[in-house]
């Protein structure tokens, strides 16, 4: 590529790793995406037997059910079954269980499901969802986070005291607060009061939706006994089976969940959104197939959003543009159902210094349960929506005080051994150095004239930093199993979402065992009964953490290998090693390819007997060192595993005639520790650009008293071919992790964190205007040049 | 509903298909044909997702009926690769690593070969405007553009290509 900087040499010669670790080898998965062959969820076939399921749901942003008549529709020819929630009183939810499968006396958002139809065709499902009648008593809905966390807010869930909730969520008994986290560092007042600079600053981050574009699809099976199979677009194989189960009362081994490749997550199929919908119904027509796949209107207004947010930040520096205090209070709309959205509310809260140095930090993160859709994770997790505001007053302090922000975040960023915002010691990190590259990338300081005289140019930077947000003890594992000619097959429990895991995988494996890359297949698709445990393909944490998993499977068969051999040449399995698949002996030179040993051992002399057996490889990894919080001040030994961190910078051109802000360029640089294979993390820093700039353009999801009026893509714009900017950069920084794979940490997510900021700092260069909350629609930014006087 | 037999010409092969009059050419080649490759991302034409040859036309197939193509020539991603031999355009969406989830591939490559048919030397905003309704969510499209810029330097393969 011409215009796409790897900065990484190719072979990677700097943190020397065996290879192909640091190799841009070709995708495992290229050539079957390429020929229409990969499969996907929908692409499954089950024959004539399979029924369809379509979904009745709740008009109203918040109403009490009165009464479900469902006589009308089991008398439609076609139709196999009803189910309403008396079918599922039990409760269901990530960290906090305040769910019930379909709504048992309420329903908590438009959308919220009231009854399940399976019918022989999807029309006539349909066609029954109308003869389903429903009475509701309509109840005063909260739609704003800040309105229900007052005193006289209409209480969502009376029942949140009694709900099942993970040790480090904190909900607040009687109100709409499912979890407050705070941080109290410091002596925030006293800071204020000295400083040389304060900026006060609120914004009002929107709803937005991931869009993937594969809607979520199940396919679920229960037999005579009971006993499920649930087959989905899934990021949480794993997971999806113990809260399903856990809510039907069945036990997780008698839940099978398959999931082939995903068509695009970024967060969305993650947990539990639509899939248990399924599995309740086919409860009820036991041994048919039911498949319940939502319409793309469905997958805009019922599955996890990324949250809304409202931010108030006072942040101040001395006169030496040293940060010395931040005062946060986050609102967050988490929705009707915690979900995600506890989570996100503490990773907001232990992050919310922003990747800097501040003595004095007071946060308190709400997460606040509104009349809206229900809060999800997305890529970033909610650090997107926070660092959008944190980082233009970061910038806008710079200038205060007559700094350049440049200068001013790598004055402030941390850096090894800073005392973060928790107490946790900030581990060796690359920050400064991104900051650096990101800013030289564009230009920084120049000023080009822009390409017209009824355009302005600008240039803006922000940085970032995010820690895999799961809970303490997420885990993983692998195997690895060799076959007769010496090539190994991978099993893990991770999923391929479109970032290249199943390849990075594969190159750890190949470069732990010592043989070629091309002889690592992967045990896919993902099935619970099969493949090993993983949390969740979430927190950007696979390559961290399965990677360990998989990295202790190869070394677990390359010891038995060894040991093996070194027993049949009388030899130590210290002077052996495996090179591009021989097993060779550094001290008499001899040499075997592992081809029948790895599966039929290897005879004994003289037709003795034998030794060995199939070769099988175990590994797994857990992290053990993250510890509790303090409830009232966010205080503990270690809040998170590691942080990544990076920058971005932009450069635009607003017009002002017509408000239209375009991003000429984008330079990305982040700190990942190790690249397993660059061009990968270099299309994940791309990808994760333009979807930036398409939340930072474009995307609102547009709610008016609780329903969400823009349900298609019609209305609801993203990024296409014609706005991404044709000058990306991509820069690779490595600053090893202590306990990554190679010194790897996760990159995923973290390249849409900055790009909103960046664009609107850029924007405020280019006209002096703060732009505030995005999206920075070409309206917005128009009205905002006339109230500043800029266009008549 | 009404059922009609139709005979359409998939990827060469002459289908006798029955299929009720609100079937949609898509729905007919995933649930009738078994072709899976082609996707569905929105049934409304908004994602391209969808996008097949219908008589040397790129199509959204969401958006046409099955009964519509009776007697009429279709072609899917199924076809691009003959006898183990990728399409250009397959072959250098690899090497640009332009794929990611591979849920808009199908559809961005009927496209793209559609583009380079009937413009084997196309300008960038060429590109970008034949794209710009095959949605992508997870590439940022530059890789994409630059992979079909790449396959119109190297031109078709001998019996490959779109239908002409």
């Amino acid at each position: 590529m011409d215009t796409v900087e790897t900065t990484t040499p190719r072979p990677h010669q700097e943190n020397a790793a065996p290879r192909p670790v640091g190799e841009s080898v070709t995708r495992l998965d290229a050539h079957e995406k390429v020929t229409g062959e990969a499969v996907f969820a929908d692409d499954l076939q089950f024959g004539p037997n399979m029924l369809y399921a379509r979904i009745k749901r709740s008009p109203h942003p918040h109403a009490r059910i009165l009464k479900i008549d469902a006589s009308q529709a089991l008398a439609l020819p076609g139709v196999k079954t009803v189910v309403t929630g008396q079918s599922t009183p039990g409760f269901i939810g990530l960290y906090l269980k305040d769910r019930h499968i379909f709504c048992t006396d309420r329903a908590r958002f438009v959308g919220d499901p009231v009854a399940g139809v399976a019918a022989v065709t999807e029309e006539i499902a349909e066609r029954a969802l109308d003869l389903i009648h429903v009475e509701y008593e309509v109840l005063p809905p909260v739609l704003d986070p800040e309105d229900g966390v007052r005193p006289d807010a209409e209480l969502l869930h009376p029942e949140l005291g009694s709900y099942e909730v993970a040790n480090f969520i904190f909900p607040q008994p009687g109100t709409n607060i499912p979890n407050l986290f705070k941080i109290r560092k410091g002596d925030v007042d006293q800071a204020l009061s000295e400083a040389a600079a304060v900026v006060h600053h609120t914004f009002r981050v929107p709803h937005v939706q991931h869009v993937p574009i594969e809607p979520h699809v199940a396919i679920a099976k229960v037999d005579e006994r009971g006993r499920v199979t649930l087959w989905g677009s899934s990021q949480s194989p794993f997971a999806q089976r113990n809260l399903i189960a856990s809510a039907l009362g069945i036990s997780q081994a008698d839940l099978e969940v398959v999931a082939p490749y995903v068509g695009g997550g970024f967060g969305c199929k993650a947990g539990v959104s639509m899939e248990a919908l399924a599995v309740a119904i086919a409860m009820q027509v036991r041994g048919r197939p039911v498949k319940l796949r939502l319409t793309r209107e469905e997958e805009f207004y019922t599955t996890f959003v990324r949250q809304g947010l409202v931010a108030h930040f006072t942040m101040a520096c001395d006169a030496e543009g040293n940060l010395t205090a931040m005062d946060n209070k986050f609102y967050w709309d988490g929705g009707a159902y915690a979900e995600y959205g506890v989570n996100m509310t503490r990773g907001a809260g232990y992050s919310s210094s922003g990747p800097y140095d501040v003595p004095n930090v007071r946060t308190d993160s709400f997460c606040v349960y509104t009349n809206h859709p229900v809060g999800g994770p997305m890529r970033g997790f909610g650090q997107p929506e926070m660092q959008c505001g944190l980082e233009q007053c970061i910038n806008h302090l710079a200038l205060e005080i007559g700094m350049d922000p440049m200068d001013f975040r790598r004055r402030n960023c941390v850096k090894e051994g800073s005392n973060l915002v928790t107490g946790m010691k900030m581990h060796a990190t690359g920050i400064g150095e991104c900051i650096e590259k990101a800013a030289e990338a564009i230009g920084w300081g120049h000023k080009d004239p822009p390409s017209a005289p009824h355009k302005r140019r600008g240039k803006g930077i922000a940085a970032m930093w995010k820690a895999p947000a799961m809970s303490p003890n997420a885990g993983s594992s692998a195997w690895i199993e060799m076959s007769e000619d010496g090539k190994c097959t991978l099993g893990l429990g991770g999923q391929e979402l479109g970032q290249g895991t199943f390849t990075v995988m594969a190159q750890m494996a190949a470069a732990t065992l010592g043989i070629p890359y091309d002889w690592v297949r992967i045990a896919s698709p993902v099935d619970t009964k099969y493949s090993p445990y993983e949390w969740q393909t979430v927190a950007s944490r696979l390559t961290w953490s399965m990677g360990n998993a998989v990295v202790a499977a190869a070394k677990d068969a390359r010891r038995q290998i060894l040991e093996l051999v070194a027993r049949s040449w009388e030899e130590t399995p210290e002077d052996l090693d495996i090179v591009n698949g021989n097993v060779i002996s550094a001290k008499s030179g001899r040499s075997s390819s592992l081809k029948g040993l790895v599966v039929y051992g290897l005879a004994k002399p003289g037709d003795q007997g034998w030794i060995g057996g199939p070769i099988l490889g175990r590994g797994s990894f857990m992290p053990t060192y993250v510890t509790g919080l303090d409830p009232e001040t966010g205080q503990g030994q270690r809040a998170v595993v590691h942080y990544t961190t990076g920058a971005q910078a932009v450069e635009v051109e607003v017009d002002l005639e017509t408000g239209r802000v375009q991003v000429l360029r984008g330079a990305s640089a982040f700190d990942m520790g190790k690249a397993i294979n660059p061009d990968l993390v270099n299309v994940q820093m791309e990808g994760g650009l333009v979807q930036g700039i398409s939340t930072a353009l474009f995307e609102c999801l547009q709610l008016k008293d609780g329903v969400v009026r823009n349900p298609s893509f019609v209305d609801y714009r993203i990024a296409t071919s014609a706005d991404a900017p044709r000058d990306m950069q991509s820069i690779i920084v490595e600053v090893p992790q202590d306990d990554g794979p190679f010194g790897a940490r996760g990159v995923g997510e973290h390249s849409m964190v900055p790009t909103m900021p960046a664009i609107a700092n850029a924007i405020h260069d280019a006209l002096g205007i703060h732009p505030g909350a995005p999206p920075f629609t070409a309206e917005k930014v128009y009205l905002a040049m006339v109230d500043a006087g800029l266009v008549k | 509903m009404a059922h009609h037999k139709i005979s359409v010409t998939v990827n060469g092969s002459v289908e006798s298909v029955d299929v009720p009059s609100n079937m949609t050419l898509l729905t007919m080649l995933r649930e009738k044909l078994g072709l899976t490759g082609t996707k569905n991302g929105c049934t409304a034409g908004e994602c391209g997702a969808c996008t097949v040859f219908l008589n040397g036309e790129p199509v959204n197939s969401c958006l046409v009926l099955a009964v519509e193509c009776d007697g009429a020539e279709v072609r899917t991603v199924e076809s691009l690769a003959r006898n183990g031999q990728l399409d250009p355009i397959q072959q250098s969406v690899i090497d640009h690593n332009a794929v990611q989830c591979g849920f808009c591939t199908p559809g961005v490559l009927i496209s793209a070969r559609a583009l380079l048919d009937r413009n084997p030397d196309p300008t960038e905003e060429e590109i970008r405007d034949a794209l710009v309704g095959n949605l992508c969510r997870c590439t940022g499209y530059i890789r994409i553009l630059d992979a079909v810029k790449d396959a119109a330097r190297v031109g078709a393969a001998p019996g490959t290509g779109g239908s002409r």
